[in-house]
C-alpha cells in the first residue's frame, strides 16, 4: 500500500514538473529573446516595426516586408490548403471511414507530415518552380518562378496533413444518433454534412487549421528555397519576397555587427508574438465556433 | 509502472539540466549563447538529428571551456552540419604518425568561421591529420560567426573572407594577425540562349546590378559585345540572400568602380539590392541562374567550373578584358601589399589581374597566450599555419583556389615570426 502512495505521489509530481518545464522553457526563450535583442529594441525602437528598409551596410532595420511576407504567405497557404484539406477530412472522416482505400489514403496523409521541410522545398524548386514559370510566361509577368505564390504553393500542400487528420478525428467523433436523427428527418447525405457534420466538428476543425497556420508562419527552409529572397514588400503574388524566418536564417550566420544581430534576433522575437497573438485569437475563435454553447 | 516513472524522471532531470547549462551559457559569455542560438536555428531547419546536436552544442557553450569534452560536443553538432563536400575531419581515434609533431599528437586545435574556403580547409586539415597527427576541427559557420568566435576566445583561430577593420580590431581584447591563405574570384554568370561570353566594363555591372540596365538588348551592353547578337530579353539579377563573403567581395569591388554603387548600396555580406532575387548560397545563385532565361548573378569561380557556366570577362584597372581563372587571381595578387596583409584584392591595378578577386584569412591573437592557448597547443598551430602558407599551398589549385603569391607568403611569414607567447619567442 505505501508503495503504491509513493508511486501516485511521485508521478504527480513528475506531472508538475513537466508542466513547469514547459512554462519555464516557454518563458526562457521570450526571455532570451528580449535579452539579446535589447540592443535593437533601444536603439531602433518603433522604427524596427513601421520602417522598410531593411540596409545592414547603413545599420537600418525595418521589419515590415518580412512581416508582410510571412503573414501573406501563410494565409495564402491557408485559403488554398483548406478545400482539399476538409475534402479529405470529410472523405476520412465520414464517406470512406473503413476499407483497404482509406487505410492507404489515412496513412498518406499522416506520412505527408512527417516528411522534412527541406524536401518539401527541394520538391517546389524542382517540380513546382519549373511549373510556375511556365505559367508565369503565359500570364507574361517576370518569369522568375520563385515567389510569394509560389511559397504558398508549398507552404499550403505542407500543412494539409495537419487540418486534414484533425479534421478527420473529430468528424469521426460526431455522435452517430445526431447523423441517424438527420437521416431520419428525411436529410440527403450532403445535408446532414452541411448542416450536422461541420457544425458539430467546426471547433476541431478551426483547432487544426490553427495548428496549420502556426507550422506555415514559422516554416523556414521550404520557404527560403522557393521564395525568392527579395527584401522589399511584394507588389504582387508573383513577386519575390522574404519571410521573417526566412531572414533569419539567412542573415544570422554573417551578422558581425552587434546591432545587426540583435535586429535579427528581434526579428525572432516579433514572430514569437505574431505566433502567440494569432495562436490567441484562434482560441477565442474556436471557444466562440464550440458546439457545446 | 515504476520503470515508466523512472525513465519519466530521468528524461525530466536531463531537460532541466539542459535549461540550466542554457542558462549557464547566458551568463558565462554571450557568444557562447550565440552558438546555440544559430545551432538551434539550424536544428529548426533541419532533421532531428541536428535538434540532438544542438543540444548537446548547449552543453558544450555553456561549459566555456576548450577541453576534449567540448570539442567533441563541438565536432558532433558540426558533423551533423557539415556539407555533403566535407569531409569529416575529427576522426575519432585517428592514427598519430610517427613525425616530429608526435609530441603535438593529442593536441587538437579548434577554429571556425568563413564557409568559402571550406573545401580547402577540409583538405588541408585532413591531410595535416594524417601527416602530423594533430586534428584540427574546423565549423564553416561563416565569416561573422569566426569572427565572434575568436574574439570570445571560444576558438583556437577564426577565420574569414573580409579583414577586419581598424573598428573592428579595436573591439578585440587583445591585437590580432591576418593570414591569408589562398584567393578566390568572383565571377559573374548568365543565362542566355547559346551562353556567350560577355564582355563587361565595371560600369555596366555596376549599372545592371543597380537595375539601371533591364534589358540584355541594351545599347551598352551591344556597344561591348558588337559580335554577339544579344537577345531582347529582361535582366533578371540573381545575388546571394544570405550574408557572405562572396557578397562582401563583390559589392567591395562595384564600390570602388562606382560611386553611384558606393553611395547607393555600399559594401558589405549582406546588402539592401535594389533588384533582384536572392538565392541561398553558392549553389542557390548558381542554380536560379541556371533555371531563370536572361538571369544573371555573381558566383565563386568553383561553382561556374563545376556546372559549366558561361562566366563574364570583366575589364580591370589596365583596361584589357580578363577572364577569371586562377591564373588572373594570382596575377591580382600581384602587388604592393601592406604587411598585415589586410588589403582587398579588387579592382587590382595588375596587368593581367582578375578584378574580382579576394583574399580569405585566418585570425589568430598575436600574443597566443592572450587567446587562451597553452604553450603546447601555441607551438602547434604556429606550425599548422606555417604549413598552410607554404606546403599547404599545393592542395589549393586543384580545388579552384589561387594559391599564395611569392610576396604575400614572405609577408605571412613575417607575421608568422612575430607571433608569441607573453611575449616569448615561439
Amino acid at each position: 500500500m505505501m508503495l503504491s502512495f509513493n508511486s501516485d505521489r511521485l508521478f504527480k509530481t513528475a506531472m508538475f514538473v513537466s508542466g513547469g518545464i514547459v512554462l519555464a522553457v516557454v518563458i526562457g526563450i521570450l526571455a532570451s529573446l528580449i535579452v539579446h535583442s535589447s540592443q535593437a529594441l533601444r536603439e531602433l525602437g518603433l522604427g524596427f516595426l513601421v520602417s522598410s528598409t531593411w540596409n545592414p551596410v547603413v545599420g537600418k532595420f525595418g521589419a515590415v516586408p518580412f512581416v508582410i511576407g510571412t503573414l501573406l504567405t501563410s494565409f495564402t497557404a491557408l485559403a488554398v490548403s483548406l478545400p482539399f484539406s476538409l475534402a479529405i477530412s470529410l472523405f476520412l472522416g465520414e464517406y470512406f471511414r473503413e476499407g483497404r482505400l482509406s487505410k492507404v489514403l489515412n496513412y498518406m496523409t499522416d506520412l505527408l507530415s512527417g516528411i522534412p521541410s527541406v524536401i518539401f522545398g527541394f520538391w517546389g524548386l524542382l517540380f513546382l518552380v519549373p511549373l510556375m514559370r511556365k505559367a508565369e510566361l503565359a500570364l507574361n509577368v517576370p518569369p522568375y518562378g520563385v515567389g510569394i505564390l509560389t511559397a504558398s504553393l508549398v507552404l499550403a500542400v505542407m500543412i494539409i496533413p495537419f487540418t486534414s487528420s484533425i479534421g478527420r478525428e473529430v468528424i469521426r467523433l460526431v455522435p452517430q444518433d445526431l447523423k441517424e436523427a438527420a437521416y431520419s428527418l428525411g436529410a440527403t447525405r450532403f445535408e446532414v454534412v452541411k448542416n450536422v457534420i461541420i457544425p458539430s466538428a467546426r471547433s476541431g476543425i478551426a483547432a487544426g487549421i490553427l495548428l496549420s497556420l502556426g507550422r506555415a508562419l514559422g516554416e523556414t527552409m521550404a520557404v527560403t528555397m522557393v521564395i525568392g529572397n527579395s527584401n522589399f514588400i511584394p507588389r504582387s503574388i508573383f513577386a519575390p519576397g522574404n519571410t521573417m524566418a526566412s531572414v533569419i536564417a539567412n542573415e544570422f550566420t554573417e551578422a558581425t555587427e552587434n546591432l545587426y544581430l540583435s535586429s535579427i534576433i528581434e526579428i525572432g522575437l516579433l514572430l514569437f508574438v505574431i505566433t502567440a497573438v494569432i495562436n490567441y485569437l484562434g482560441v477565442i475563435i474556436m471557444k466562440k465556433l464550440s458546439f457545446e454553447k | 509502472m515504476k520503470k515508466v516513472i523512472l525513465l519519466a524522471m530521468s528524461v525530466m532531470f536531463l531537460s532541466i539540466l539542459q535549461v540550466l547549462a542554457a542558462s549557464g551559457a547566458a551568463t558565462c559569455d554571450r557568444s557562447g549563447a550565440s552558438v546555440s542560438a544559430r545551432s538551434s536555428v539550424m536544428a529548426a531547419s533541419g532533421a532531428s538529428v541536428s535538434a540532438h546536436s544542438s543540444s548537446w552544442t548547449v552543453f558544450g557553450a555553456a561549459t566555456c571551456d576548450r577541453s576534449g569534452a567540448s570539442v567533441s560536443a563541438r565536432s558532433s553538432a558540426a558533423a551533423a552540419r557539415s556539407k555533403p563536400s566535407g569531409t569529416v575531419m575529427s576522426m575519432p581515434g585517428a592514427e598519430n604518425s610517427s613525425s616530429a609533431h608526435s609530441s603535438a599528437a593529442s593536441v587538437g586545435l579548434l577554429g571556425a568561421g568563413a564557409t568559402f574556403p571550406y573545401p580547402l580547409y577540409s583538405k588541408m586539415f585532413d591531410v595535416y591529420n594524417r601527416e602530423f597527427g594533430v586534428k584540427v576541427n574546423y565549423q564553416a559557420i561563416g565569416s561573422g560567426g569566426g569572427i565572434r568566435q575568436i574574439r570570445a576566445k571560444t576558438v583556437d583561430f577564426g577565420a574569414t573572407d573580409a579583414f577586419l577593420s581598424d573598428e573592428e580590431m579595436k573591439k578585440f581584447p587583445a591585437p590580432v594577425v591576418h593570414i591569408p591563405t589562398c584567393a578566390g574570384a568572383v565571377v559573374i554568370t548568365y543565362n542566355l540562349p547559346g551562353n556567350p561570353t560577355l564582355k563587361l566594363t565595371p560600369s555596366v555591372i555596376a549599372d545592371i546590378f543597380l537595375g539601371k540596365i533591364d534589358r540584355w538588348s541594351d545599347s551598352k551592353l551591344k556597344a561591348l559585345n558588337p559580335a554577339l547578337n544579344l537577345p531582347d530579353m529582361k535582366i533578371v539579377v540573381v545575388h546571394r540572400s544570405d550574408g557572405s563573403g562572396t557578397t562582401f567581395i563583390f559589392s567591395d569591388y562595384l564600390a570602388k568602380v562606382s560611386r553611384e554603387w558606393r553611395v547607393k548600396v555600399g559594401r558589405g555580406k549582406s546588402l539592401n539590392w535594389p533588384v533582384g532575387l536572392g538565392g541561398k548560397g553558392n549553389p542557390g545563385v548558381a542554380g536560379l541562374v541556371k533555371q531563370v532565361p536572361g538571369a544573371v548573378g555573381y558566383v565563386e569561380l568553383v561553382y561556374t567550373l563545376q556546372n559549366d557556366m558561361p562566366v563574364a570577362e570583366v575589364r580591370n584597372r589596365s583596361g584589357s578584358f580578363v577572364a577569371p581563372s586562377i591564373e588572373t587571381v594570382s596575377h591580382a595578387a600581384d602587388i604592393d601589399m601592406p604587411g598585415d596583409l589586410r588589403v582587398s584584392l579588387t579592382d587590382s591595378p595588375a596587368k593581367n589581374g582578375y578584378p574580382i578577386s579576394g583574399f580569405t584569412w585566418l585570425i589568430v591573437y598575436k600574443d597566443l597566450a592572450k587567446g587562451g592557448l597553452s604553450r603546447e597547443k601555441a607551438e602547434v598551430l604556429k606550425e599548422l599555419l606555417w604549413w598552410i602558407t607554404h606546403q599547404g599551398q599545393k592542395y589549393a589549385a586543384p580545388l579552384h583556389y589561387a594559391p599564395l603569391s611569392e610576396d604575400a607568403v614572405k609577408k605571412a611569414e613575417a607575421i608568422l615570426r612575430s607571433l608569441n607567447y607573453e611575449g616569448k619567442k615561439l
